[in-house]
C-alpha cells in the first residue's frame, strides 16, 4: 500500500484495530474521532502518530468558549488599530495581522501534518458543525483579504471526545470512529511496564487485582483510569508498600479515588472482604 | 452480499447512511480488508457505526449475519461461490422495493455509478468484486485486498468477538442525549428589555453608519435580557433509579445552558415535604418554606419525577416514605403550595404515557401540566413554559 503505515510506537502501545482505524482514515483522508475514557490515550495517541510518521503535530486544545473559526484564523484588528494610532507602522498589509489558528496552520503547512482537535465536545455544540466544510475540503477562504487557501497536504485530523455532549450526526458521518475500550488486565500489564519498567512482578498482579476488583464496584461512580493507576503504582513503590499490604489495607487509595463517596463505598467493600 | 448486510444492520436499527457505506467500500478497495473477517468487522465497525452505544447492536447484527453464513454453507466452497458472484450492482426487485420505501431511489443510482468507476479503476483482470483468486472478496486468494470470510487467522473469528458482545454495556437505548436536551432548552427564552445603563445596539450602528456613508453613527438602546428564572426539582432515589442517566443529562443539560437569568435545583424522595435537598444523598437542604420565599411568579418551576408512589405519601400526614420523618403537611398540601406560588411550574416524568392514570401520576397531573421526558415532550415543556402554550393543569 502506497501511504505511510501507523505502527505504533515503544511508548505507546496500540491495539491492531486501532491501528487499522488509524491507518484507514489516513488513507481515506478522513478525520479519526477517538472516544473512549478518560486515561485510555486518546491524546496520547495523536502524538504517537506524529512520532510514528515522523510528522509535526499540531494541537488545538478546545475549550467551552472556542470558536471553529478561531481554529483557522483571528483577524487581529485591536492590534491594528492599536497600530495606526501612532503611525508608526504600516497597516496597509492586512495579512500581517492575520493570525493563523492550529488547524489554519496545518492547512497552510508545507508538510504534511498531524492536526489533533482535542476534546471536541468541550466546545459548543454547533462547533463540530461548523468545521464540516473545512474537514471536507480541507480548504478555508480569509475574508479580509480575500486569500482562499488550500491545503497542499492533507493533514491527518485526529479528535478526541470525552462524550460531555453528543456530537452532531453530519459531523459523525464524516469521521472514521473509534472507541477505545478499556484495556484487559494482560494489556494494561504491558501498559505499566512501559511506564515502570521495573516493576515486581508479584507487586504488579496484586495492584491489578485489586485495580480491577476496584473498577467492578458497582456503586464506584467515577472509576479510575489507567493514569491514576499507574501514579498509584508510582505511589506504593514510592512508598515501599509490601505486596501483602496492598492487599490487606489499599493503601494511597485518594490517588486512585478522587471522589470522597467512591472512597466511602470502596473502603466498605473492602472492609466485608470482598476481595478474593 | 454486501448491501444485504448493509439492510441487516439497518435492520438493527442502526442509522448507516449510504455515503458511509460507500466509504466502507472505498476502503475495502484499497486493501483495508486485508483478507480477515476479523480486520473486516472492525474496519467495518470505525466506518459506519459512529457512537460506542452502537457497538452493541453492531455486535448482535454482526454476529447473527456471519452466524447464519457459516451454519449455512459450507465455508470453503459454498460462500466462497456465493461471495463471488458479481452481481453487487444488479438490485433485484425485492431490494428496489426495499430501496424505494426508504426512498432512496436516487442514492442508489449514485451507489451504481460509484460501483461503475471503482470497476474501471481496478481494471486489468481485478474486477472490484468478481471472480477468481485476485477478487478482493473471496476466499484463499492472492489479492491482499480481499475478504477471507470464515475462520481468521489464529484467535477468536470475527463471528466470535461479536457474539461475545462486550460492549453490551455501553448500550443506553437512550430516550435523549445531552445535546438533544440542550437544544431543546435553548428555545426556553424569554427576552426582556431590562433597566440598566444603554449598550451599544451593533447591529443597528453598522445599518445607521453604512446610510451614513460611512460616517459612524453609534446607536444605543436598553439592554436585553432573558429573564427566565429556572427551578429544577428532581426526584431521586428509589424508583428513579433507573432514571438516573437521563436525568443527570438533563441536569448537566440544564447547567451547562448559561442563558437563564437565575438557575436553581434542589432534590426529593418520592414526594416534596418541608425540606428540599441541596445533594442527592439528602443530607444537606433548606426549608421548603424557606425555598418558596425566595421563589414568585416570575419563577419557572420544573419537577423531574416518577409521581410514583404510595397514595399515603401524597394525601396523609405521616405519610412520607422515610420511616423516621414525620410529615404533618401532606406531600399534596406541598405541592399545591408550590403551584399556587409558581403558576408557571409543570412536571417532566421519565415513565412513559401509558402508566399515567396510575393513582398517585393522576393526582399530580391535576396539580401540575404533566409532559413526559422525550424529546417531544420536553419542547412542548418548554412552549409552556416560555408562554406560547397555556399552562393547564388535568381537570379535577
Amino acid at each position: 500500500m502506497s501511504f505511510q503505515q501507523f505502527t505504533g510506537t515503544d511508548r505507546y502501545l496500540v491495539t491492531p484495530e486501532l491501528r487499522d482505524a488509524v491507518n484507514v482514515a489516513i488513507a481515506l483522508e478522513k478525520p479519526l474521532l477517538i472516544r473512549g475514557e478518560p486515561g485510555t490515550g486518546k491524546t496520547v495517541l495523536a502524538e504517537a502518530v506524529a512520532e510514528n510518521l515522523v510528522m509535526q503535530l499540531l494541537t488545538w486544545n478546545v475549550k467551552s468558549t472556542s470558536k471553529a473559526q478561531e481554529g483557522l484564523y483571528v483577524y487581529d484588528t485591536v492590534q491594528r488599530l492599536n497600530d495606526a494610532r501612532f503611525g508608526d507602522k504600516d497597516i496597509s498589509d492586512i495579512g500581517l495581522y492575520i493570525k493563523y489558528g492550529p488547524m489554519g496552520r496545518a492547512l497552510l503547512a508545507e508538510q504534511r501534518v498531524v492536526l489533533l482537535i482535542d476534546e471536541i465536545d468541550k466546545a459548543d455544540m454547533e462547533f463540530p458543525n461548523d468545521l464540516l466544510h473545512e474537514l471536507d475540503r480541507m480548504s478555508f477562504s480569509v475574508h479580509e483579504t480575500n486569500e482562499h487557501h488550500t491545503a497542499k497536504h492533507r493533514p491527518v485530523v485526529i479528535i478526541t471526545s470525552n462524550n460531555e455532549k453528543e456530537l452532531p450526526d453530519a459531523f459523525l458521518r464524516r469521521c472514521v470512529f473509534h472507541y477505545i475500550s478499556f484495556p484487559d488486565r494482560d494489556t494494561m500489564a504491558d501498559i505499566v511496564r512501559v511506564h515502570h519498567p521495573d516493576v515486581e512482578d508479584e507487586l504488579l498482579k496484586q495492584v491489578l487485582l485489586r485495580f480491577y476488583w476496584l473498577r467492578d464496584l458497582p456503586e464506584i461512580r467515577k472509576r479510575p483510569s489507567t493514569s491514576e493507576l499507574i501514579d498509584w503504582i508510582a505511589a506504593l513503590r514510592r512508598g515501599g508498600v509490601s505486596t501483602e499490604a496492598i492487599e490487606s489495607e489499599l493503601p494511597f487509595l485518594g490517588v486512585l479515588m478522587k471522589r470522597e463517596n467512591d472512597l466511602q463505598v470502596t473502603l466498605q467493600a473492602h472492609r466485608r472482604g470482598r476481595v478474593n | 452480499m454486501f448491501v444485504d448486510f448493509f439492510y441487516h444492520l439497518r435492520g438493527f436499527g442502526l442509522r448507516v447512511t449510504i455515503t458511509e457505506w460507500l466509504t466502507l467500500m472505498r476502503a475495502l478497495a484499497m486493501g483495508h480488508g486485508r483478507a480477515d473477517l476479523g480486520v473486516f468487522y472492525h474496519l467495518a465497525r470505525s466506518l459506519v457505526i459512529k457512537r460506542e452505544t452502537d457497538y452493541d447492536a453492531y455486535d448482535r447484527a454482526f454476529a447473527s449475519f456471519f452466524m447464519d453464513i457459516e451454519a449455512q454453507f459450507d465455508i470453503d466452497d459454498e460462500l466462497l461461490s456465493w461471495l463471488e458472484q458479481p452481481k453487487l450492482p444488479e438490485i433485484t426487485d425485492e431490494e428496489r422495493a426495499k430501496l424505494e420505501a426508504l426512498d432512496l431511489d436516487e442514492l442508489r443510482e449514485k451507489f451504481k455509478e460509484r460501483l461503475a468507476e471503482q470497476d474501471s479503476r481496478h481494471d486489468g483482470g481485478n474486477k472490484w468484486i468478481g471472480t477468481g483468486g485476485t477478487s478482493p472478496f473471496g476466499h484463499g486468494g492472492e489479492n491482499p485486498a480481499g475478504i477471507r470470510v470464515g475462520g481468521s487467522g489464529g484467535g477468536r473469528s470475527a463471528v466470535q468477538v461479536a457474539g461475545s458482545r462486550q460492549f453490551r454495556n455501553l448500550r443506553s437505548d437512550r430516550v435523549l442525549d445531552t445535546r438533544q436536551i440542550g437544544v431543546a432548552l435553548r428555545r426556553l427564552k424569554k427576552l426582556d428589555k431590562v433597566e440598566g445603563p444603554e449598550e451599544l445596539d451593533l447591529d443597528r450602528t453598522i445599518d445607521k453608519s453604512a446610510r451614513n456613508g460611512g460616517e459612524i453613527d453609534l446607536v444605543f438602546g436598553p439592554p436585553r435580557r432573558n429573564r427566565i428564572k429556572l427551578m429544577l426539582l428532581m426526584d431521586v432515589g428509589g424508583s428513579m433509579d433507573p432514571h438516573t442517566m437521563l436525568c443527570e443529562r438533563l441536569f448537566s443539560a440544564a447547567h451547562a445552558a448559561n442563558h437563564f437569568k437565575k438557575f436553581e435545583h434542589r432534590f426529593f424522595h418520592n414526594c416534596v415535604y418541608e425540606k428540599l435537598y441541596t445533594d442527592i444523598a439528602r443530607w444537606r437542604g433548606d426549608l421548603t418554606s424557606q425555598v418558596l420565599k425566595n421563589l414568585d411568579h416570575t419563577w419557572s418551576v420544573v419537577f423531574v419525577g416518577d409521581a410514583w408512589m404510595s397514595p399515603y405519601e401524597l394525601t396523609h400526614s405521616g405519610g412520607a416514605i422515610d420511616y423516621y420523618h414525620r410529615n404533618t403537611d401532606t406531600g399534596l398540601t406541598w405541592l399545591r403550595r408550590i403551584r399556587e406560588r409558581c403558576p408557571n411550574s409543570i412536571w417532566l416524568n421519565p415513565e412513559p404515557r401509558k402508566i399515567w392514570n396510575a393513582p398517585t401520576i393522576h393526582i399530580i397531573r391535576q396539580v401540575f401540566p404533566m409532559f413526559q421526558l422525550t424529546l417531544d415532550g420536553l419542547t412542548e415543556a418548554v412552549d409552556v413554559l416560555r408562554g406560547a402554550r397555556p399552562n393547564r393543569a388535568l381537570a379535577a
